[in-house]
């Protein structure tokens, strides 16, 4: 697997699109950090951005790849090594060139800027880690897309949909649902709820750094010992994984059982 | 004013009186004990207690004379007895170590108590564990000065306050260190005094407490950590200037909470990371300038009725809702204030941004009815909905605004 | 060598492989025949382990290759497209095949020199033509010795010069005793250099056997004619004409 993924790495992070995704982060975070000065205000605005943007490009990035590299997958399968090798190397391989890209245009910028020192280091940590989780879960539902549909066009149109609906329409659909039973305990239900979308766990975990103070105004017990203590951050990372973990999984199962 | 001077008068000359005696009080002196020292002092005498354990129950000091500790003498009420009460006037009392006073249901005790005295000064002394530390009733023209109350208070019933004032006028409160406590500076009809550079910290309800007070002011003291920062209630005339409230999270956590207030002045106070940076209920003609409110879940919750309140040249940073207001009609006027969350532009290069800015969020709206969909903060859902509600304001009253944004943060020396 | 017995695939509702059976047992050069879609690269796919048949078996070296890979040890593959990963360079691709295999190749710095690819090895294979990308395809394919070699139109793109050296070349592999299983459309190709036809129709096997029992067997002098006749011999039973599409796309590939 490990050789795959090197390969596969050092295709992609030469290929014009990492230079410009990383550029593209750089200067985002640069101008950021040139135009409003204060740390805490850079983070914020990136949070937004890469809560939207990375899922977006991750997916992309994973449907294209795959459509991309087809025919020279066939030529992988012939060799002597398993399937799920030559999937989980190239998945593997584009889930990183991904956070690298991330990594170098996002951090790049702020050590030039002096993160080291500056109380927002853990919240700028956590916006790393975050983005770093969301490329490899996103990548991964890609690829699952592009290995269960053939077709460009609807691996490509689904893909989308998937995004939109954990980036914005899961979000209404959940706010729709808030404010009709507002009647009822909804507390469990609203961390339950955003547990299932990996771009919602993500900004909670941001949250519990930027708002704690707001989110600590919550009269519920639930949602005040959940986000209140350590066990928030735990339980959400967790999931986080379990997310990277989930599609991974579907990959290797669609990828043993595939016809190419 | 002149309270002050007469305080430091007081004190500066009280102790150079030429007639005045010193008994010295060691366990192994001719005075072993601070009662009998007492006994046989006249005004203007100094007591030197020594270094040491003393434990006499209640000390009552019916004499002006000055009780000084040397080494931090230890006076212990052994959970069963109020220390120091003091009902003579011009008493001094300083260097001390009180403890162990005792909680108690049926009566108010304290470390020191000062009843009905004036021209009194109670200086660097150490109270630990003393139920209420200071406590002052019917007092006046006196002085706290440098005193560390620490307490353990862990239930709001069974605990008091670190320094209360009841029924008080011309008194300073200064450079004490008060925690642990229900409150940690209490004011009820208090009048004329001061509140200077204390730090109150880990109190269970309030940093500092006015209640029916009039003509105070509060300088440069800082709240952390309190159940909320300080609550100003029923008062006229309070002056708040350059103090701190930072971290007090609570359900009903406040930096400052203000409950018909009127004619105050609130500047150059830094309000950080409070989950109500200042919560105002039925206050008119306030005026909020040159504060910095950083990191507050709410920066200003307004409720019940605020009119011709003035927010101008505040620092708003990164606070999760800048305002949020419960009523639909609004005469306040926001002007010039910094907002980090305001993405407009400044064509005409003025300084101030082009575009109103509208503090108040329909997310705001949607969290006050559903306080569960705040773990949808952030969302780009959200940000749509904010941003639609911005263009066609249904909910959200479009009349608050502040019409000057700026441009750049404001620069504070704090 | 290969053994297939009772080989079904389908796709969907569209039946590919409708019960195959046979062996390659000699070593040879066998050309696979057929218009598109009679199952040719199916038939190659389902021995490389690509895809999956629902019923029969297949045997490499007496053994199922069924959920097996390092039997593919033993068998080199020459894809149809040759697409290769944009940014890598050809130096680059060539030792990532020699790291999955794990074993130094025979005969590289031979092919290099055979298809004049030294001035291309440090280019990346995004910038290369297509004739020179299937240069490349072709030294991956011959660089190990292995004794199968299945080829999927292996004269794509390829100029004269580079034709008549893969021609010698498979004569040579021929000549090591190997097998070599080759699909094309190249109708010449396939009388110059096949010792045996497998031709299929509709998921069957039509025909088989030697060139020569072709033209017997369809009485004509020429294997494109030949395979005219199977297909026009088709249309009598086909309704929808489909033999005769067939055979105008057979013959207008050659």
């Amino acid at each position: 697997m490990f050789k795959i993924l090197k390969y596969s790495f050092f295709d992609l992070t030469r290929s014009r699109w990492a230079y410009i995704y990383t550029a593209f982060f750089f200067l985002f975070t640069v101008s950021l950090l040139w135009l409003s000065g204060g740390m805490s205000k850079v983070v914020i605005s990136l949070m937004n951005v890469i809560l939207v943007l990375v899922p977006l490009i991750a997916t992309m990035f994973g449907v294209m790849y795959y459509y991309n590299s087809r025919e020279f997958t066939e030529l992988l399968l012939a060799q002597p090594i398993r399937r799920t090798t030559i999937f989980f190397g190239q998945y593997l391989g584009l889930a990183l060139s991904l956070s690298i890209s991330l990594l170098l245009g996002v951090g790049l910028p702020f050590v030039l800027y002096g993160i080291f020192g500056s109380p927002e280091v853990w919240n700028f940590m956590m916006l790393l880690i975050v983005g770093v989780f969301l490329s490899f879960i996103f990548s991964a539902i890609a690829f699952f897309i592009a290995l269960r549909n053939e077709n460009h066009i609807k691996g490509f149109g689904l893909a989308i949909l998937v995004w939109l609906f954990f980036a914005v329409i899961y979000d209404g659909l959940f706010l729709l649902a808030l404010s009709l039973f507002s009647d009822y305990p909804l507390e469990q239900f609203a961390i339950g709820a955003s547990m299932f979308n990996p771009i919602d766990l993500s900004r909670v975990l941001i949250l519990l750094k930027l708002d704690i103070s707001a989110l600590m105004g919550f009269t519920g017990a639930v949602i005040q010992k959940f986000l209140g203590t350590a066990l928030g951050m735990a339980v959400s990372l967790t999931v986080l994984s379990v997310w990277v973990i989930l599609p991974a999984w579907g990959i290797r199962r669609v990828a043993n059982h595939k016809d190419f | 004013m002149r309270n002050i001077i007469t305080i430091a008068v007081l004190c500066l000359f009280g102790g150079l009186k030429a007639e005045a005696r010193t008994i010295t009080v060691c366990p192994s002196c001719s005075f072993s004990g601070i009662k009998q020292a007492l006994a046989a002092a006249v005004e203007g005498d100094v007591i030197l207690i020594k270094k040491g354990e003393y434990q006499e129950g209640n000390i009552i000091v019916e004499k002006p004379v000055t009780l000084r500790g040397e080494g931090f003498p230890v006076l212990d009420g052994q959970n069963e007895a109020e220390v120091l009460t003091i009902t003579a006037n011009n008493v001094v009392v300083e260097g001390l170590d009180i403890r162990n006073v005792g909680a108690s249901y049926l009566e108010d005790r304290a470390g020191i108590r000062v009843r009905k005295a004036k021209g009194f000064s109670i200086r660097n002394n150490r109270l630990n564990n003393t139920f209420f530390g200071i406590y002052l009733e019917h007092s006046a023209s006196g002085a706290i000065t440098g005193n560390k109350i620490f307490g353990e208070a862990v239930q709001e019933m069974s605990s008091g306050n670190a320094i209360h004032l009841w029924y008080c006028k011309d008194i300073l409160v200064e450079n004490n260190h008060v925690r642990g406590h229900r409150d940690g500076i209490y004011l009820e009809f208090v009048d004329n005094s001061k509140i200077r550079s204390n730090i109150s910290e880990y109190n269970l309800r309030y940093g500092l407490h006015f209640m029916f007070s009039n003509n105070d002011d509060y300088f440069r003291n800082t709240f952390r950590r309190n159940g909320a920062g300080v609550a100003v209630m029923f008062s006229r005339q309070i002056n708040m200037w350059e103090n701190k409230f930072e971290y007090n999270w609570g359900q009903a956590s406040y930096g400052l909470l203000l409950k018909e207030i009127y004619d105050a002045e609130i500047r150059d106070n830094t309000f950080r990371e409070n989950t109500i940076g200042i919560y105002v209920e039925g206050s008119n003609r306030l005026q909020y300038r040159r504060n910095e409110f950083i990191r507050n879940g709410w920066a200003i919750k307004m409720s019940g009725g605020c009119l011709d309140n003035i927010v101008t040249a505040n620092n708003f940073l990164n606070n999760t809702f800048d305002l949020s207001l419960n009523s639909a009609a609004n005469n306040n006027t926001f002007d010039g204030n910094y907002w980090s969350s305001y993405n407009g532009y400044d064509l005409n290069r003025d300084g101030t941004g082009d575009v109103p800015y509208q503090p108040v969020k329909l997310f705001n709206y949607i969290v006050n009815r559903t306080p569960e969909a705040m773990v949808l903060l952030r969302s780009l859902f959200v940000d749509l909905l904010n941003f639609s509600e911005r263009v066609s304001p249904v909910f959200t009253p479009a009349n608050v605004a502040d019409n000057r944004p700026l441009m750049r943060q404001l620069a504070f020396k704090r | 060598m290969i053994t297939i017995e009772n080989l079904h695939k389908s796709f969907g509702r569209q039946e590919v492989l409708r019960g195959i059976s046979m062996a390659f047992d000699r070593p040879g050069i066998y050309a696979i025949l057929g218009p598109n879609g009679s199952g040719k690269t199916t038939l190659i796919k389902s021995i490389l382990g690509m895809a999956l048949p629902e019923k029969g078996r297949i045997e490499f070296q007496g053994q199922n290759i069924r959920g097996r890979w390092d039997y593919r040890r033993k068998i080199d593959y020459l894809p149809q497209i040759a697409r290769f990963p944009d940014n890598l360079r050809v130096r680059e691709l060539l030792a990532m095949i020699q790291d999955i295999r794990g074993e130094k190749p025979q005969a590289l710095g031979r092919l290099i020199e055979l298809f004049s690819l030294a001035p291309f090895l440090d280019k990346s294979l995004g910038k290369l033509s297509g004739g020179t990308r299937q240069k490349v395809n072709l030294v991956q394919a011959f660089m190990y010795d292995s004794p199968v070699l299945i080829l999927d139109e292996p004269t794509n793109g390829l100029d004269p010069v580079a034709l008549l050296r893969l021609k010698a070349l498979l004569r040579e592999e021929k000549d090591k005793g190997k097998l070599l299983l080759i699909t094309t459309h190249i109708m010449s190709f396939v009388e110059e250099m096949a010792d045996e036809l497998v031709f299929l129709l509709e998921g069957h096997i039509h025909f088989r056997g030697t060139l020569d029992s072709l033209k017997e067997q369809y009485k004509e002098t020429n294997l494109e004619r030949a395979i005219a006749r199977i297909l026009e011999g088709e249309v009598g039973f086909s309704t929808n004409g489909h033999g005769k599409e067939a055979a105008r796309i057979v013959l207008q590939r050659k």
